[in-house]
């Protein structure tokens, strides 16, 4: 349709107007006629691609599928390698910001309104109830995958040169994830919401525990700023009703969003998903020219890159075309993740107790199950397991590409049988110190229960705690691993299986073993009635 | 060629005396624009609180008779009456905000992870860093019991009317 060589049409096709003219009614009727196509063709310029070229070209030069490169090496999409956890949890990020957005339709963040809406959303509003259980199924489901997804990046050596800042750039996205969760924990205003948020509320001011200690909290009172900050109040109320909403359905999604952006961009420079070395041999010999002959065109400089797109002066052969195959990947992951929400929300509604109540504690008030586990610990300790031991945990992770920068067998679980005899190991060691220390605090106590050591001082206790105890055997197991080994990978591998083992413990033992007033019961069924 | 234009001074890094004006021009932008984001976040830090006062009026003296414990639910604190002073202790548990139960034998309980206090606050087991919290008692205006709910007395101080 357009003109190949350039030149202006002649003179001659410009018709002369004059009145009567039916040439200018014609074309005014014909172009009526033809702007359906014409539309299509100016939002669609380059047709549709037929050939694997120009599938590619639409690929490269497409708004939103230029994130992707226009071939992909064949180890990115091996379910057995990714188990395409991180395409699971953008697919729920998205399910949870479409379903999000519709709830605020009729959610409203006040105080005498928010619990009636919940109601109205759960019973009235036609999909209502639908839509905030899958919401709620999907944001489970999110911190679940982020979870396992960070295992999988770490277990396959993700974060080794030239990821490290990716992986830091996904533990940013961990900690924005919980946050998430977290204040949109808050918004139904019912007694789980309300004390949920009142015992998160004073984790952020146990920092006071320390400048307590330290006899600095008049002039320094970091714990009491944090609380005023979140709550906007000293209680939890319509002040932090507010700022929760605020932080949930805009502040933490747009961050987040651009953080997973980030996250997407360094992937493309990075040189694609990690993969074992074998996989990406070049051999010169082999270079096969596996694209049709190039017509006659001319070529415009596209962009100057360094680095490792898997393609500059690679083989092909290990590489595939983007549009089909990662687009089928894509759209198969999105569509079983959305599939298994929907199912999930069609047969498990979201819980709502009774409206938020300041004048009645819920007994035991749980949080949320991925803080479960945080909660067991901070029952000994409010500073040790709410500011401290995460403050640690978070450290940790971020700091494992920097310390252990060894570059053999990245892309391989576990890194091999070494680190599997390793992992194992150390998932025996977690076990046993993890159940052993409940079983004995939950059958001896701790320091205060003890005549000998009732009167410690509190920083003896915020510092010698289940937790701090944890937390010194596994830093003491995996350097022990390191020495014996050798290897900084397989000390970080035994770190690593320590953490997610107790956090699992830990989780498991407060969901089903703590019951009212925090004790230890065998089962829901033994709990006292009320 | 490429080494002639880079002689050019606009490729030439910053040099101190020669470029002075530009580069305290330069930071005075940064700083200014620091200074001013810093400045917006005092915006989320409340210098009002939407609470009812923080003190607040329990009734006159004479309505407590030496040896009472009166618990005020809303203001979450007990007002002990002794011979010899009054004094007014928070209910609310310094492990992590639950409301601790009077016994009644005077010892508190908190149910949420069983912190244990004495009849006069102070920690006897449980996770509590700290024992309850004493409150400031004063004197409002026409003579009645005040208790400011945001104000720490050392335990043990009594108030006498």
């Amino acid at each position: 349709m357009a003109n190949t060589n350039g030149k202006k049409p002649p003179e001659d096709q410009v018709r002369p107007r004059g009145v009567g003219d039916p040439g200018a009614m014609g074309d005014f009727l014909s172009n009526l006629r033809t702007t359906p196509a014409a539309f299509r063709d100016s939002l669609i310029r380059h047709g549709r691609p037929t050939s694997d070229r120009a599938r590619s070209q639409t690929v490269f030069t497409n708004f939103f599928m230029h994130i992707l490169p226009v071939r992909t090496h064949v180890n990115s999409i091996k379910a057995t390698t990714t188990f395409g956890l991180g395409l699971v949890t953008l697919a729920l990020f998205m399910i949870l910001c479409v379903t999000g957005v519709l709830l605020m339709v009729y959610y409203k963040p006040a105080v005498d309104q928010a619990y009636d809406s919940m109601l109205d959303i759960s019973n009235t509003v036609p999909t209502g109830r639908l839509m905030r259980n899958v919401h709620r199924w999907a944001a489970h489901g999110m911190v679940a995958c982020v979870i396992l997804h960070m295992a999988r990046a770490f277990y396959c050596s993700a974060y080794k040169k030239p990821r490290q800042f990716n992986w830091i750039i996904g533990m940013i996205l961990f900690v924005l994830t919980i946050f998430l969760s977290f204040t949109g924990y808050l918004l139904p205003w019912d007694q789980l919401a309300y004390w949920a948020v009142t015992i998160g509320a004073n984790i952020a001011q146990s920092p006071r525990e320390l400048t307590d200690a330290l006899g600095i909290t008049s002039w320094f009172d970091i714990g009491g700023m944090q609380k005023e900050l979140l709550l906007g109040s000293h209680y939890v109320g319509q002040e932090a009703l507010i700022r929760f909403y605020v932080l949930h359905v805009m502040v933490l999604p747009l961050v987040t969003s651009i953080f997973i952006a980030l996250h997407f961009w360094r992937i493309r420079k990075d040189g694609g998903l990690t993969r074992p070395s074998l996989a990406d041999k070049f051999e010169e010999s082999n270079a096969l020219a596996l694209t049709s002959p190039a017509p006659i065109k001319t070529y415009g400089l596209m962009g100057l890159m360094k680095g490792r797109t898997p393609h500059v002066n690679r083989e092909l052969r290990n590489t595939i075309t983007t549009w089909p195959n990662v687009i089928y990947v894509i759209a198969a992951v999105s569509m079983v993740t959305t599939l298994a929400v929907i199912i999930l929300g069609v047969f498990f509604d979201a819980p709502l107790r009774e409206m938020a109540n300041p004048d009645v504690p819920e007994n035991p008030a749980k949080a949320p199950w991925y803080l479960l586990g945080l909660q067991e610990l901070v029952s000994y300790s409010a500073f040790m397991g709410g500011v401290g031991i995460p403050m640690v945990v978070i450290l940790g992770l971020a700091l494992v590409p920097y310390l252990d920068r060894e570059e053999e067998d990245t892309g391989v679980w576990f890194s091999g049988p070494r680190g599997r005899r390793v992992a194992i190991w150390s998932a025996a060691f977690a076990f046993v110190v993890g159940v052993g220390v409940l079983w004995f605090t939950v059958s001896y106590g701790w320091l205060r229960d003890w005549k000998a050591t009732a009167q410690v001082p509190q920083m003896v206790i915020t510092l010698f705690n289940p937790g701090t105890v944890y937390v010194a055997l596994f830093a003491a197991w995996s350097l022990a691993v390191v020495k014996k080994t050798s290897s900084t990978r397989m000390g970080a591998i035994a770190l690593f299986t320590c953490f997610l083992v107790s956090f699992l413990i830990l989780t498991y033992f407060a969901t089903v073993h703590r019951g009212p007033n925090w004790d230890f019961y065998w089962s829901e069924s033994d709990w006292p009635s009320h | 060629m490429a080494d002639e234009l880079h002689q050019h001074p606009r490729f030439q890094a910053p040099q101190g005396r020669r470029d002075f004006l530009g580069l305290a021009a330069a930071w005075s932008a940064i700083t200014a624009v620091v200074m001013a984001v810093l400045g917006a976040m005092r915006l989320p830090m409340p210098s009002v609180f939407p609470e009812s006062a923080s003190r607040v009026k329990l009734g006159r003296p004479q309505r407590f008779q030496a040896g009472s414990s009166t618990y005020f639910p809303e203001q979450k604190l007990w007002l002990f009456r002794r011979a010899d002073g009054f004094h007014a202790i928070s209910s609310v548990c310094t492990h992590l905000g639950c409301i601790a139960q009077r016994e009644d034998d005077g010892q508190f309980t908190c149910p949420c992870h069983g912190s244990e206090f004495d009849a006069d606050g102070n920690v006897k087991g449980g996770p509590a860093p700290r024992g309850l919290i004493w409150l400031e008692l004063g004197l409002s205006p026409e003579g009645q019991l005040m208790a400011d709910t945001l104000k720490e007395v050392p335990p043990g101080t009594l108030f006498t009317v």
